[in-house]
C-alpha cells in the first residue's frame, strides 16, 4: 500500500479552504481536467452548459491535482463533485475506487449514436460503463506555408511518409540552415503519445509486442535521422503552437488542442494535415475525453442531466465550434466554422479516412502505471536519439522494463497489438 | 511574577511548535516512510529504482556541480558588494534596494525572465544578430549545448540568489565595531590586511548562516533550471518532481526528497563544524 496518508489531510484542507465546499442541494459541481484555459472555461459556462435545469458550477483543475483530489475525497468520505470530465487515461486510475458504474446513463443515451467502439472504451476494461464519451480529438501535423516550397518532389502533405518528412526537413536545413521540424519533447509535451500512437504503429504495426522487433530497430534508426533535421530546442517544447507562431518551427506534430492557437490566430499562415505513414501504415491515436460520476456524488440527478445535455448532437456541434474538440456522436459539422477550426477538422477527417489509417488506442489497464509506461518510451528516446546509445542494446534493456510493467499491471494488449490472454507480452 | 514568566515563553513558542509539528515534522515522517515502502513492508526498492534511473547520476552530478560553482561565486560577489555598500554614504539605501530587487521575484519568474533573454527568439539573440555577430537565431538552452545551458543556469542563479547572501553579510558587517579597523589602520594595516585579518574572521558567524542557507537552497534548485532547460539539465529536485507528477510514482519521488534532505543535512553539519566560532571570538 503506497497510497500517501497525507491525501486525507489534503482533503480536509480542501474542504476547509476550497471553493467547492459550499455544495448546495440543487447545485451540480462539474469538475474537469479539460477545457481549462479561461477562454474555454468561459465558453463552457456561458454557452455549452446553458439550458440545463438547476445550477451547474464548472470547476477545472490540472490532471495531477484532479487525481489527488478524487482519491482524497474518497478517503475523506466527502464528495464535492457530482460529475467529472477527464481524458480516458486520467479516469482509468479511478476505477473502481472513485467512480460509480453508470450503465443506466448509457442506456438512456442509446439514441445519441455514439459508436460502440467508443462506448466500449468507456468501460475502461471492466464489464460496466465507467464513463460516457464526451468529445474527441487527435494529433495532427501543422506546417507554416513557407515550408511548403521545400516539400520533396511528388510528396503530398495529406499522404506524407516518414521518409518524405525527413527529406522535407533536410531540404529546409539545406536551404535555410535551420532545423525547422519540431516535436513536443518538453517536460509536459506529448511526445510519449507520438511513440505509442504514431511512431511504433507506423513502423512496427504494434506498440508493446513489437517493442524490440527488427522493425522497431529500423524505425529508431529512421527517427535518429529525423532528429538530425529537428530543432534541438524540441526538448523544451510543450505546446507546438508557440514555436510555430514564433516562426522558430515550420513543421510540427502535436495534439490539436496544442496547435489550435496557431491555426486560429493565423489561419492563412498555417496548413494542417495528417501525421506521416510508415512501412506498416499511418498510425494515429484518437483521444477521448469522458464524463463520469464519482462514487457518492452529492447530486446524481444533476450529473445525469449534465451528461445528457453535453452529448446532445447540438451541444456536440457547439463544442466543436467553440473549443475545437470534435463530436463523439454522429453530427455533421456546420459549414460556417471559423477557418482555423475548419483546418483542424479537415486534418482530423483526412487522418480518420486515410486509406492506410492504423488506429492505435489509448493504453488500457495500466492504472496508475500510465506515467511509467510513458517513461519507457521517453527513456528509450533519450538513450537512442539524444545520447546516441546502440539501438539494439537499449531496446533489449527497455523491453525488460516494459515487460515487467505489463506483468505487474497484468494489462492485456490493445490495438494495434493483437489481443492477448493475460498481460501483453513483449516479443 | 515568576509564576507568570514560567509559562509565557512556552505559550509564545507554542504556535510555531504546533505549526512546525503539523506542517513539517508530520509530512517529513510520512515522506521518509513513503520512500521506504514499496509493495509489502519496508524495503529499499524505491532507492534502488532511483539509483538505477537513467538520469540519476546526471542529476547528482549536475546538482553538485551547480552548487560548487554557484555558492562560492555568490559569496565572493556578495562580500564585494557588501563591503562596497557599507562604505557608501549617500544613496546607500537606494543601492541596497536595487541590489535586493531579485529577492522579491519568485524563482520561477526569474527563470522565465532569463528564458526571455536567452532563448532562440530572446533579447540576447536579437542583440547579437543586430550587431552582426551571429548569422541567425542560435540556441543555447538545448541538450545539444550542455555547457552553454550550464552557464545560463549559473548566471540566472547568481542574479537571483546573490542578494540573500548580501543581506546577511551586510547585517554581519554592521555588527563589527569600527574601532578594530581604526586601530589596525593606526598601526598601518593596509585595506586588504584589514579585510582578511579583521573583517573576515569577525564575519564568520554571518558567513556560516549565509553558506548554510545558500547551500541548502542550491541543492533544492528547481524552478530556474526547469524554466531555462526543462529536463535538458536534470537536477535532483527536478527528478523528484518528474517522478511525482509525470511518472506518478510517489515512492521514488519520496526517495529523491529524502536524498536531498540527507545531502542538505550533511552540508549543514559540515559548515557548522568547519566554521565554528567560539564565543570569545565574537565581536
Amino acid at each position: 500500500m503506497t497510497r500517501p496518508v497525507s491525501l486525507r489531510a489534503i482533503a480536509v484542507a480542501a474542504a476547509l479552504f476550497g471553493g467547492l465546499s459550499a455544495a448546495q442541494a440543487q447545485e451540480t459541481i462539474f469538475y474537469s481536467t479539460q477545457l481549462r484555459p479561461i477562454e474555454e472555461a468561459t465558453k463552457v459556462r456561458e454557452v455549452l452548459l446553458k439550458g440545463i435545469p438547476g445550477k451547474v458550477t464548472y470547476v477545472v483543475d490540472e490532471p495531477p491535482a484532479f487525481a489527488v483530489r478524487m482519491k482524497a475525497e474518497t478517503q475523506a468520505g466527502k464528495r464535492t463533485a457530482s460529475v467529472v470530465g477527464a481524458l480516458h487515461g486520467e479516469l482509468q486510475p479511478h476505477v473502481p475506487d472513485d467512480l460509480q458504474p453508470i450503465d443506466d446513463v448509457a442506456a438512456k443515451l442509446t439514441d445519441r449514436g455514439i459508436p460502440a467502439s467508443l462506448m466500449d472504451l468507456g468501460k475502461l476494461g471492466t464489464s460496466q460503463q465507467q464513463y460516457i464519451p464526451w468529445m474527441q480529438a487527435t494529433y495532427i501535423m501543422v506546417a507554416n506555408k513557407e515550408a511548403l516550397q521545400y516539400l520533396p518532389q511528388g510528396a503530398d502533405v495529406n499522404s506524407l511518409t516518414y521518409e518524405q518528412l525527413q527529406q522535407w526537413g533536410k531540404n529546409i536545413v539545406d536551404k535555410t540552415g535551420q532545423r525547422r521540424l519540431g516535436l513536443p519533447a518538453g517536460p509536459t509535451g506529448l511526445l510519449p503519445r507520438f511513440f505509442q500512437g504514431y511512431f511504433y504503429p507506423s513502423f512496427t504495426g504494434g506498440v508493446v509486442t513489437t517493442f524490440k522487433s527488427a522493425d522497431a530497430e529500423a524505425g529508431w534508426n529512421a527517427l535518429k535521422e529525423l532528429w538530425a533535421v529537428t530543432n534541438p530546442n524540441s526538448t523544451n517544447y510543450n505546446f507546438m503552437q508557440e514555436p510555430l507562431l514564433a516562426g522558430e518551427v515550420w513543421i510540427a506534430w502535436d495534439h490539436i488542442a496544442r496547435v489550435k492557437e496557431a491555426l486560429a490566430l493565423q489561419p492563412d499562415q498555417f496548413v494542417a494535415f495528417p501525421a506521416p505513414a510508415g512501412p506498416k501504415g499511418r498510425g494515429y491515436m484518437p483521444v477521448i475525453a469522458g464524463l463520469a460520476i464519482p462514487k457518492d456524488a452529492p447530486n446524481r440527478a444533476g450529473a445525469v442531466a449534465v451528461i445528457e445535455h453535453l452529448t446532445k448532437p447540438e451541444t456536440q456541434l457547439a463544442t466543436a465550434a467553440e473549443v475545437g474538440f470534435f463530436p463523439v456522436v454522429k453530427a455533421e459539422l456546420p459549414p460556417d466554422l471559423a477557418p482555423g477550426i475548419k483546418a483542424l477538422a479537415g486534418a482530423v477527417d483526412a487522418t480518420q479516412n486515410a486509406k492506410d489509417a492504423l488506429v492505435s488506442l489509448l493504453p488500457v489497464g495500466l492504472g496508475a502505471k500510465g506515467g511509467e509506461f510513458n517513461k519507457v518510451y521517453m527513456d528509450t528516446f533519450q538513450r537512442i536519439v539524444l545520447r546516441n546509445e546502440p539501438v539494439k542494446d537499449v531496446l533489449e534493456a527497455q523491453a525488460k522494463v516494459l515487460d515487467a510493467l505489463m506483468k505487474e499491471t497484468d494489462a492485456p494488449c490493445w490495438a494495434p497489438d493483437k489481443p492477448s490472454q493475460g498481460a501483453c507480452p513483449v516479443q | 511574577m515568576s509564576a507568570r514568566t514560567s509559562w509565557i515563553p512556552y505559550a509564545l513558542i507554542a504556535p510555531s511548535v504546533v505549526f512546525l509539528g503539523a506542517l513539517f515534522i508530520v509530512p517529513l515522517v510520512q515522506t521518509i516512510w513513503l520512500s521506504f515502502s514499496a509493495g509489502e513492508g519496508p524495503s529499499l526498492d524505491n532507492y534502488q529504482r532511483m539509483a538505477s534511473d537513467l538520469n540519476f547520476t546526471l542529476a547528482v552530478k549536475n546538482t553538485f556541480l551547480l552548487t560548487l560553482v554557484v555558492v562560492p561565486l555568490q559569496v565572493v560577489l556578495a562580500l564585494g558588494m557588501a563591503t562596497m555598500v557599507t562604505k557608501l554614504g549617500k544613496g546607500r539605501d537606494l543601492v541596497l534596494w536595487v541590489l535586493t530587487i531579485p529577492l522579491g521575484i519568485s524563482d520561477l519568474a526569474a527563470g522565465l525572465a532569463w528564458l526571455a533573454l536567452l532563448q532562440n527568439t530572446g533579447y540576447l539573440n536579437s542583440a547579437l544578430y543586430a550587431l552582426g555577430l551571429i548569422q541567425g537565431p542560435t540556441g543555447w538552452l538545448s541538450q545539444e549545448t550542455p555547457v552553454a545551458l550550464f552557464f545560463a543556469v549559473v548566471l540566472a542563479e547568481l542574479w537571483r540568489a546573490t542578494a540573500i547572501v548580501l543581506v546577511i553579510l551586510i547585517a554581519g558587517l554592521q555588527l563589527i565595531p569600527k574601532e578594530f579597523a581604526e586601530a589596525a589602520e593606526i598601526f598601518g594595516a593596509k585595506p586588504w590586511t584589514r579585510f582578511t585579518r579583521i573583517t573576515l574572521p569577525l564575519l564568520k558567524p554571518s558567513l556560516q548562516s549565509a553558506l548554510i542557507l545558500r547551500t541548502v537552497l542550491a541543492f533544492e534548485v528547481f524552478a530556474v533550471v526547469y524554466a531555462l532547460g526543462g529536463r535538458n539539465f536534470p537536477v535532483l529536485a527536478g527528478e523528484a518532481y518528474v517522478w511525482q507528477n509525470d511518472n506518478q510514482n510517489y515512492g521514488v519521488a519520496a526517495s529523491y526528497a529524502v536524498l536531498i534532505m540527507a545531502i542538505s543535512l550533511a552540508a549543514t553539519s559540515i559548515y557548522l563544524r568547519v566554521l565554528r566560532t567560539s564565543p570569545e571570538q565574537l565581536p
